[in-house]
């Protein structure tokens, strides 16, 4: 049973990842490509991780138990850490004077 | 159900083709950038599958926590560094 929903969790993290590294490929500047790249990664790792980690509670232990926790402390790190990391890379991005897309330059693709 | 986690980690690495072309092929260094986070971040759930396909999830978890810090080291350390090079780009105002 716990083996079904931590299959589906994991299923669905992946259609995140998916629908993130697609995003990455095809939008057209820079400044887009950011969101792909921030939320749709954070969301398929936190839902991977999260099934992971009940499929390892699946054998009730100590051991299994302290694994668990450091896979969602995985979690929270990554939570934390993503969005910095996008920000700053987009904080770059505005300081050294990138030009973001617009209708009008179709050729920067 | 380890079926299912190989064939699932088969699955991350070939989307982990799509960012490898953005970080090959990117026109912009930041967009290279982008590509490499993005590999990183889905190589630390990769790493714990490994760890259950192994039966060894205690040591791969740490690996994983190491991954996960030493690729956000490396992108703040990079887009810092682009970030004080002014007219880096083609059209820029301050070139």
């Amino acid at each position: 049973m716990i083996s079904i929903v931590s299959m589906i969790l994991i299923v669905s993290g992946l259609i995140f990842f998916a629908g993130g590294a697609v995003g990455i490929l095809r939008f057209p500047d820079f400044y887009t490509r950011l969101h792909p790249a921030g939320k749709l990664d954070t969301m398929g790792l936190f839902m991977t991780l999260s099934g992971m980690a009940l499929y390892v509670l699946t054998d009730f232990s100590l051991a299994a138990l302290l694994t668990a926790l450091k896979i969602m402390l995985i979690v929270v790190f990554i939570f934390i850490t993503s969005p910095t990391a996008t920000h700053s890379i987009a904080d770059a991005g505005m300081r050294s004077g990138l030009p973001h897309w617009s209708r009008d330059q179709k050729e920067s693709e | 159900m380890e079926t299912f986690f190989i064939s699932a980690g088969m699955f991350l690495c070939v989307l982990m083709l799509l960012p490898l072309y953005r970080a090959v092929f990117g026109p912009t260094v930041l967009d290279r950038l982008i590509g490499v986070n993005a590999i990183g971040s889905k190589t630390t759930a990769l790493l714990i599958m490994i760890g259950l396909i192994y039966h060894q999830v205690e040591m791969f978890v740490d690996i994983a926590l190491a991954y996960a810090t030493l690729n956000f080291i490396a992108v703040l350390a990079t887009s810092r560094f682009f970030q004080k090079r002014k007219g880096l780009y083609k059209g820029s105002a301050n070139e």
